[in-house]
């Protein structure tokens, strides 16, 4: 972005929102929103005690298990249904069905069927992740050009070698994107989950700071979280334009 | 010249023969009844205006497509799908966008379950063989169409297979580049003891290049007449056009085929 001739870093506008953000709290308009600064102050207090640790840890473990699912299971899926006619007339309506479902309204049943512990909290968070990673991979596929699939069978590509040495890395800039967007969604998957099903990481500090109206202590982890999700994102799309170059020539 | 080659009339015996062959598409019906003998250690062109099916007949005898009905063997046994015997070279190139050139290269044995080191080896002679020594760790992306060309074609002369396919190699490719190919497949042909199945739709091209021209016409498409061009493989490369045989043989393709231009 340029403004008058000097260009701006990328992310400049957030200085202008936090700026914003600091007046509106200064002028105490709503107990709701404290300054900046006083959140700021407190993030800095809470960061290193035990509590907030554990916190950390027990949302990173949940975040990371079911991240890890949601790739592991909707790469493939993605790739099969890209690949495979039938694969895909039969699960599509699925995923797009779930890709727009309220999941919230689903967690009371996952309670029922998985208990009240973490294994709930990480099928939350991939059920979250999941759809988009499979519609992306598949879009990914549907893309790839019909002679480099040829030239593998014609050299004789066993259908795994296919699927590992061609399709996987064809729809690479498309999977890399719908794991992008699917690492977000989990962010949310993972924060519900934690409020909803048991009270554990920083659901459950979501939830003191909020009953007992701890409000720069509730903007703190909230900050702690979008950093979070902001490095992972930024991460996903460096790695993403290390693909761009061939996303164009497939 | 090897023994393979034409001598006194004779016809090497077929290395790929397609017999009766049908494919339709739904509703189209690309050919119908084909039937063309592809002899040993020659270069045989497949020459027709698009649409015409030659990509059809290609993919059927590499194995990627099968036939409506009919059958293509391949020294004397039967295709039922791809096979080491066969390698393709695609018109749009088909390289991995991801990987070096040496990768590319070396892909087809890759898949074929060659160790790296040995397969590397190969890549690196046919890297050199077709021009590209020092393009090793280039990207497709960093080359231009005619070395990515290059890229393909090594890929396929780095398997050994006895036939290779070519779709319609050099129309990708300008003008000048293509000259040099159609130079170089001469070259290889007499060098490299393959059968070579060669498509294009420039007469001149077919001309220049083959031992044998099937001319096929449009839809459904059948073989309309079987051209050897004898005395043009003993000329040499920079002669060939302005021979009088090369001239006549041009003339009289043109004449067969100008009907069904629209
Ligand atoms: N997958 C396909 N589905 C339907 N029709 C096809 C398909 N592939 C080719 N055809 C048709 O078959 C005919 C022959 O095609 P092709 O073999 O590609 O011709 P050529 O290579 O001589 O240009 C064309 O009319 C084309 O439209
Ligand atoms: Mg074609």
């Amino acid at each position: 972005m340029n403004v008058l001739g000097i260009r701006l870093p990328g992310m400049s506008s957030l200085i202008l929102w936090g700026l914003l953000w600091e007046a509106v709290g200064q002028f105490g308009i709503s107990f709701f929103l404290p300054p900046l600064s006083a959140v700021v102050a407190t993030l800095y207090e809470i960061i290193g005690t035990p509590a907030f640790l554990k916190a950390l840890s027990e949302t990173a473990r949940a975040f990371l298990a079911g991240v890890f699912f949601a790739i592991a299971i909707g790469i493939p899926v993605g790739i099969l249904m890209g690949k495979n006619r039938l694969i895909d007339e039969l699960l599509l309506p699925w995923v797009n069905i779930f890709l727009s479902a309220p999941l919230t309204a689903l967690v009371p049943v996952l309670m029922v069927l998985f208990g009240f512990g973490l294994k709930s909290i990480i099928i939350t968070t991939s059920l979250f992740a999941i759809w988009i990673i499979i519609l992306n991979a598949r879009a990914g596929v549907m893309q790839i050009n019909r002679s480099l699939i040829e030239m593998a069978l014609s050299f004789g590509a066993s259908p795994w070698a296919a699927f590992t040495k061609i399709y996987f890395w064809a729809a690479l800039p498309e999977i890399l994107g719908g794991v992008r967007i699917g690492v977000i969604r989990a962010v949310k998957g993972v924060i519900i989950g934690q409020l909803l099903i048991s009270i554990v990481g920083f659901g459950a500090l979501f939830e003191l700071y909020s009953a007992n109206f701890l409000m720069s202590h509730f903007w703190a982890v909230l900050l702690v979280l979008f950093a979070l999700a902001f490095s992972i994102s930024e991460f996903l799309a460096y790695l993403e334009r290390r693909v761009d170059y061939y996303a164009a020539k497939r | 010249m090897d023994m393979h080659r034409t001598e006194a009339g004779g016809v090497p015996e077929p290395a790929v023969s397609a017999r009766r062959i049908s494919k339709t598409y739904g509703h189209v019906e690309a050919l119908r009844n084909l039937t063309l003998e592809f002899p040993r250690g020659q270069l045989t062109s497949l020459l027709g205006p698009s649409g015409c099916g030659k990509t059809t007949l290609l993919k059927i005898i590499a194995g990627l497509l099968e036939p409506t009905s009919g059958e293509v063997q391949v020294n004397g046994a039967p295709v039922t799908g791809p096979g080491p015997d066969r390698a393709f070279v695609f018109q749009d190139f088909a390289l991995l966008p991801w990987a070096s050139v040496l990768r590319n290269v070396a892909f087809g044995l890759e898949l074929r379950g060659v160790g790296r080191t040995e397969r590397e080896g190969i890549a690196e002679k046919y890297i050199r063989n077709v021009g590209l020594a020092g393009f090793e760790n280039n990207f497709p992306h960093e080359l231009s169409g005619g070395m990515r060309q290059r890229v393909g074609l090594a890929r396929a002369l780095a398997v050994d297979s006895q036939v290779l396919l070519m779709d319609e190699p050099f129309s990708a490719v300008d003008e000048q580049t293509r000259r040099k190919f159609q130079e170089d497949l001469l070259g290889l042909v007499a060098e490299e003891n393959k059968t070579f199945l060669f498509v294009t739709h420039s007469i001149e091209e077919a001309v220049y290049v083959s031992d044998q021209i099937a001319i096929l016409l449009p839809r459904p498409s059948r073989v309309s007449d079987v051209i050897r061009p004898s005395g043009l493989r003993a000329k040499d490369v920079a002669d060939i056009r302005r021979d009088p045989e090369y001239l006549d043989i041009v003339d009289q393709i043109w004449a067969s085929l100008r009907n069904y231009v629209e």
